[in-house]
């Protein structure tokens, strides 16, 4: 939302809109970061303690953003675009939705790149399977988790900007997007960044094409529908590793 | 606290005086309608705080069993011919029904993918709410049909306020009463390791359901209450944005408190009222003190202020 926002308003005030995005994923990051480790501090001990819960919270908070730009994508179902007139494509510029795929996937790669491949990365993946053992190996937990909180921010915020030219924006545009990234990736399984990738497109398939099918009027209601039929018959998502707990 | 009675009996003690004396401070009507509010939310949360607090599992589509009970009075006497005084009972029976049949295969599910499942339920509901516009008069909501007890027309913001708090009386009775019985030792149990819970015969599934059941009749029985008193619905009662509303109130008011859900629910009701002054800036004060609250009294409320006013009485050095 803010990334949207934040986008237009910098760009109407006179900055070229690459630099206004920029300017627009930092001040997410600004906002993002302070508000979230509030929040965190405030959870209640218990939670905080589950290592289970970190798992989710840090790491794949930041992979549903991206799914819920993907699955965006994959909603832009050929049926339904060649009926839209997009404000942005009229003006001659370039079309929006190869910016939301090519996005999401440099979004998606870098974020493999980081977890994957360096040192600061798998600190952060250390932190969020036992921030206590994470610890007692010398890694600066509050630092990875700011930073967590931050690049979370900022992948929100980029997929904010890449949207705003199809869905225009608003104060409230996050909610329905995020809770359908956040089913995506649940879809998906959780701790699998190619679940949540595959979770959003096939929520995005099947809402776009439910629409035409079916009924336009419960795109959405088949689309929940279908996460709890998913997880009725997989109760870990589609790619996720069954939990075990341990005593 | 050591008057040899159960700190339950001091909860709904201190809620009946509460309910008694407070319209004593009411200058007019519009206070009585915002305390019947009040009185009606507690009730939803009183019973999303039987799951979450004692069972400890989470629900983000409760707003959908409010919405059942809601336009179960609507529709009842509307379309079916039912009175409203049984179509309450019945939207009850409904939402437990429907909480039975989806709560099997959902409360399998743990942590985010439960919560994930409450949500699509909740969505749902709301969706089919807004959709058959026939029964529901769609987005713009439908009438209800006012309440006839008797030949006696039940209407008026002071008649609803004792009705609402007496309602919310009986619940907060059985709510404290479930925490002494095996039901509510079994909750707590498989709260703190359903392993555990199950390693000493507690049937986890089966307890898990009721507790969703219990909910699910709370927050439809509270949503006919809103409905008959507003004599307006509209579909945003079942949407998310409630089912969050009704989460914050037990959070904020502290998990696993019954006193704490109903202090949740009156500060969610009562602070929009009282920051109307500020205007534009409404929204955001109310994001800033939930936020402060939550920073400073980690377990929610009642239970932070209680711990907090322990540790004054004995002193920094005994804790």
């Amino acid at each position: 939302m803010i990334g949207g926002m934040a986008t237009v308003f910098i760009a109407a005030a006179g900055v070229p809109l690459p630099l206004a995005a920029v300017l627009a994923i930092l001040a997410a990051v600004a906002v993002g970061s302070p508000a979230a480790r509030a929040c965190d501090r405030a959870g209640p001990r218990r939670l905080r303690r589950d290592p289970h819960h970190h798992h989710h919270r840090r790491i794949d908070f930041s992979a549903r953003r991206g799914a819920g730009a993907v699955r965006q994508a994959g909603a832009q179902d050929p049926l339904l675009l060649r009926r839209r007139t997009d404000p942005a494509r009229r003006r001659g510029d370039p079309a929006p939705e190869p910016w939301v795929l090519g996005g999401a996937i440099a979004v998606f790669l870098a974020l493999y790149l980081f977890l994957d491949r360096t040192l600061l990365g798998k600190a952060m993946l250390a932190t969020a399977a036992n921030r206590l053992a994470a610890r007692l190996v010398g890694i600066n937990t509050a630092v990875i988790m700011a930073l967590a909180f931050g690049s979370s921010a900022a992948i929100g915020a980029v997929a904010g900007i890449l949207i705003t030219p199809i869905t225009l924006t608003s104060y409230d545009t996050g909610i329905l997007l995020a809770l359908k990234g956040f089913a995506g990736a649940m879809l998906g399984g959780m701790g699998s960044p190619l679940g949540a990738i595959i979770g959003g497109l096939l929520l995005g398939l099947f809402e776009a094409f439910s629409a035409g099918y079916l009924s336009s009027t419960y795109k959405d209601a088949v689309a929940f529908l279908t996460i709890l039929v998913v997880l009725f018959v997989m109760p870990s998502g589609l790619f996720g590793q069954r939990s075990v707990e341990r005593v | 606290m050591r008057l040899g009675l159960a700190p339950r009996f001091w909860t709904l003690a201190l809620l009946a005086v509460a309910i008694l004396l407070l319209p004593l401070a009411f200058p007019s009507a519009y206070y009585f309608r915002v305390g019947a509010l009040v009185w009606v939310s507690a009730l939803a949360a009183v019973g999303l705080n039987v799951l979450m607090g004692q069972a400890g599992q989470v629900s983000l589509g409760h707003a959908g069993f409010f919405g059942i009970g809601a336009y179960a009075v609507a529709i009842g006497p509307a379309h079916l011919g039912i009175p409203p005084w049984a179509s309450l009972p019945l939207g009850a029976m409904l939402a437990g029904a429907l909480a039975y049949g989806v709560g099997r295969p959902v409360l399998r599910l743990r942590g985010h993918y439960l919560a994930i499942a409450t949500l699509g339920l909740g969505v749902l509901v709301a969706i089919v709410l807004t959709n058959e516009s026939r029964w529901t008069g769609g987005p713009d909501g439908m009438r209800v049909a006012r309440l006839d007890l008797f030949g006696w027309r039940v209407a008026g913001a002071e008649t609803w306020y004792w009705i609402a708090g007496g309602v919310l009386l009986i619940g907060v009775w059985l709510a404290l009463n479930l925490e002494e019985t095996r039901t509510g030792r079994a909750l707590r149990a498989l709260h703190d390791s359903e392993v555990a819970a199950r390693a000493v015969g507690i049937d986890v599934a089966r307890y898990k359901l009721r507790a969703f059941v219990i909910a699910a009749v709370y927050a439809s029985v509270a949503g006919s209450l809103l409905a008959l008193m507003n004599g307006f619905i509209t579909p945003d009662q079942a949407g998310f944005l409630h089912s969050v509303e009704l989460v914050t109130m037990v959070v904020l008011g502290g998990l696993g408190s019954v006193a704490g859900s109903i202090v949740g629910a009156a500060v969610l009701v009562t602070l929009p009222q009282a920051l109307t002054i500020f205007q534009e800036y409404e929204n955001l004060l109310l994001g800033l003190v939930i936020m402060l609250a939550m920073i400073f009294l980690r377990q929610g409320i009642v239970p932070g202020l209680h711990a907090l006013w322990r540790s004054r009485r004995v002193g920094p050095l005994a804790t």
